[in-house]
């Protein structure tokens, strides 16, 4: 009877007890379709670090972590489908994997006060949180990549390149020509000669592309691709006996896929990165056994340390950083959108605070603010080694011009503003 | 000679390649639209599912793992063996008929004598379903294809050095030709051959044929459809297990290979949807018109053109003759 009286009471108390909703991460992923073999790791990275918060340290702050999947298989109409559908599940922070879903979703987002988290992609403008309070793109964006990749041929060319000629071959869409603002302003700066040559969609035929690059023997070449297209141009590039080690993909052209399919050929290629790679951080340990051994993965557990498994679990850390400053800012452990925006907007991260997570020099340590919601900007570059299957970083994470970028960011997101209507803020 | 003429002629060889391998997927299109009138839209996917099913065998992965494991609790991914690239070619092949066994036992078996439009929107189901099942059963990722001979002979890739060291002794200039495109050159050759060797000399191609010119004669003779579409589709499937390999060879088989039916599009319309021949032509008239374009408009107009000038050159055909080059004319008189 006691025993009862006491489970009764027991029973009472917890019922009394506020509930205690989990923290919610929608992850827009895409595992099906052409692009599902960037999608995938991406999004096993994402989850398996939210993964890892809950079962190795009980969550954040005490609230668990929930991350609903929603497959978008790359196709705009279907990613705002997804945001529609998650975003009355108490989402904290939206991060989809994809330019075109990023561009529908600014203005949905601003209006429904969530956080849109675009590493590495979506609209490079957004750096300027002045004009785009709902969206964050750090560490690095586009045309920080672009300002990278000159800057690693200005240090392998003795920090001259005048007269040199760099193609940038890059996938026809809005994604595709990016850089090539950033890189006319770079060539007039460092006064080397810019050959665009654009991909159509998919990319799986690049032949007419790879013959001009043959004919016009550029001392450099450039990619801004994804999916298909990325295996195909390194594949040509290794046919046209193009020296691998001069050429250069954005951190989308970066994947162990992209490389794997030209064999022994694709080793000397190299890509921008803003993060670290590979899996030997202490971080991986606790991977495995708290997630992959437990049978707990998002996927199959073989991602681990791939470069793009590695930037969505980077996300995922920055994610879940912010969300405990978020907490901690607003005093309260189930925290809103709104508190997540607030310690978005003063997030930083420091060198000590990665090495405690065990992810020591993963990326770079950076501040956030009102105005600048684009991070440093920094980066490094990384090379394939065939042999070995594994990137190396060859450089420091280093910065990107400014003195460039900044001017073009404040012109586009101006242009923003004023076609939208929108005061700038942080004044 | 000028250089521009060198680089035209280089431009002009590597689009007769790129028209075979286009031609190489048309070829599925028209042999199934012929015999049966439907335009099957899944015919890429199929290329996509063959080169997948292809992979699989050879390097003996368990077909369906992640559904197993996540219903069973296992942890099965690997047979363990690594076949012979013909054997799994072969056991390939046999999949591909079992796919063409139940595409006409299921769909197409319920659905004689209606409407093309119904036929074709059930290609389309079709093709949906089959890269949903090419999924589950292999997953989504890239996988390297090693078509190989021996351990250290497998299927070339990259710059042939003979075409290139001889055309640089007579132009000063090396010509790039990959030695994948001349290998599928040559399997598009034989594929053909073969093709109309079967058709012409066998008994089974005999009725094809007999199918394809007339079903109500080939019928009241004692042939029987459902056979004969079978075979159609396992033949097609056949062709677009060689696409599949031309193709994958290229990026590795991955999900967007089922897009190249993209590219058999202005082929057909070039060439006809009942001629092998016209397939062919089709196929390089296509691959050199686009390749020739982009050499020498492209610049001018920020490059790109490819997909678009295809489809342009197919209309233009269209215009003049729109049964295609090769094409029956059909005349339907009310």
């Amino acid at each position: 009877m006691k025993l009862k009286l006491a489970t009764l009471a027991l029973g009472s108390v917890m019922a009394a007890a506020p509930v205690m909703a989990d923290l919610v991460f929608p992850s827009l992923s895409y595992r099906t379709g052409p692009y599902a073999a960037g999608g995938i790791p991406y999004a096993d990275g994402y989850a398996d670090y939210f993964t890892l918060i809950n079962e190795r340290d009980g969550g954040i702050g005490g609230v668990m972590a929930k991350v609903i999947e929603c497959e978008t298989g790359y196709n705009t109409e279907k990613g705002v489908e997804c945001y529609e559908a998650t975003k009355g599940e108490g989402a904290l922070v939206y991060n989809p994997l994809s330019t075109g879903i990023t561009y529908q979703l600014i203005p949905k987002v601003t209006a429904d006060g969530i956080a849109l988290y675009t590493p590495g992609y979506g609209r490079t403008s957004a750096a300027n949180g002045k004009v785009f309070s709902n969206v964050f793109n750090f560490p690095a964006n586009y045309w920080n990549a672009a300002s990278l990749a000159v800057n690693h041929l200005l240090d392998v060319n003795g920090g001259d390149i005048k007269g040199k000629k760099i193609a940038l071959v890059y996938h026809n869409s809005a994604y595709g020509k990016e850089p090539i603002k950033t890189l006319e302003a770079l060539s007039e700066k460092h006064g080397f000669e810019l050959l665009a040559i654009p991909v159509d969609h998919p990319g799986q035929e690049q032949k007419s592309q790879w013959l001009q690059i043959r004919r016009e023997k550029p001392d450099n070449v450039l990619m801004w691709g994804w999916g298909v297209m990325n295996q195909v141009a390194i594949q040509e590039a290794a046919n046209i006996r193009y020296p691998m080690e001069n050429f250069i993909g954005v951190w989308w052209s970066g994947a162990e896929h992209d490389v794997t399919p030209a064999g022994d050929k694709a080793t000397g290629y190299k890509a921008v990165t803003f993060h670290n790679v590979g899996s030997d951080f202490p971080v991986f340990d606790d991977v495995q056994k708290y997630v992959v051994d437990a049978g707990k993965a998002a996927g199959a557990g073989d991602n681990v340390g791939k470069a793009l498994y590695n930037r969505g679990f980077y996300a995922a850390m920055l994610m879940a950083e912010a969300a405990a400053a978020a907490q901690k800012a607003s005093g309260k452990a189930d925290i809103e959108a709104s508190d997540m925006i607030a310690a978005l907007e003063s997030f930083s991260i420091t060198e000590e605070r990665m090495a405690e997570l065990g992810m020591p020099n993963f990326g770079p340590a950076f501040e956030v603010s009102c105005a600048n919601h684009g991070g440093p900007g920094t980066g490094a570059i990384q090379q394939w080694d065939a042999a070995a299957g594994t990137w190396s970083l060859i450089s420091d994470f280093g910065p990107s011009d400014m003195d460039v970028i900044q001017p073009l960011i404040d012109a586009d997101s101006a242009a923003y503003a004023a076609e939208n209507n929108i005061a700038e803020r942080c004044n | 000679m000028s250089d521009n003429l060198i680089y035209a002629m280089e431009v002009t060889l590597n689009g007769l390649m790129a028209g075979v391998l286009y031609a190489l997927v048309a070829l599925g299109f028209v042999l199934i639209y012929k015999a049966s009138g439907i335009f099957n839209f899944a015919q890429g996917v199929m290329a996509l599912f063959a080169a997948m099913t292809l992979v699989g065998i050879e390097k003996g992965q368990v077909p369906f793992s992640h559904l197993i494991n996540a219903v069973l609790g296992t942890e099965v991914h690997h047979f363990g063996w690594h076949l012979h690239s013909f054997l799994a070619i072969a056991f390939t092949v046999v999949v591909m008929i079992g796919l063409a066994w139940a595409v006409q036992q299921v769909i197409f078996k319920h659905l004689v004598g209606q409407e093309p439009i119904i036929l074709f929107m059930a290609t389309i189901g079709l093709a949906y379903f089959l890269e949903g099942v090419a999924d589950l059963m292999w997953g989504s990722e890239i996988k390297n294809l090693d078509i190989c001979l021996t351990s250290n002979l497998c299927m070339p890739q990259g710059i042939n050095e003979a075409i290139d060291q001889t055309t640089y002794e007579w132009f000063g200039y090396g010509f790039f030709i990959d030695n994948l495109d001349i290998t599928a050159t040559i399997v598009a050759m034989v594929l053909v051959a073969a093709l109309v060797a079967f058709s012409q000399y066998t008994k089974q191609g005999r009725a094809m044929r007999a199918v394809a010119d007339d079903h109500q004669a080939a019928l009241s003779v004692g042939i029987s459809l459902n056979f004969i579409w079978v075979l159609v589709w396992s033949v097609a499937g056949f062709v677009a297990l060689v696409a599949g390999i031309m193709w994958g060879a290229k990026s590795g088989v991955q999900f967007s290979l089922s897009l190249i039916a993209l590219k058999a599009l202005p082929v057909l319309m070039l060439g006809g949807f009942t001629s092998i021949p016209g397939a062919i032509v089709g196929g390089l008239i296509i691959g050199v018109g686009e390749k020739l374009f982009e050499f020498a408009i492209g610049p001018m107009v920020g490059g790109a053109t490819e997909n678009w000038f295809a489809y342009v050159l197919a209309l233009l055909f269209l215009v003049f003759r729109p049964q295609g080059l090769f094409g029956e004319k059909i005349i339907e008189r009310v």
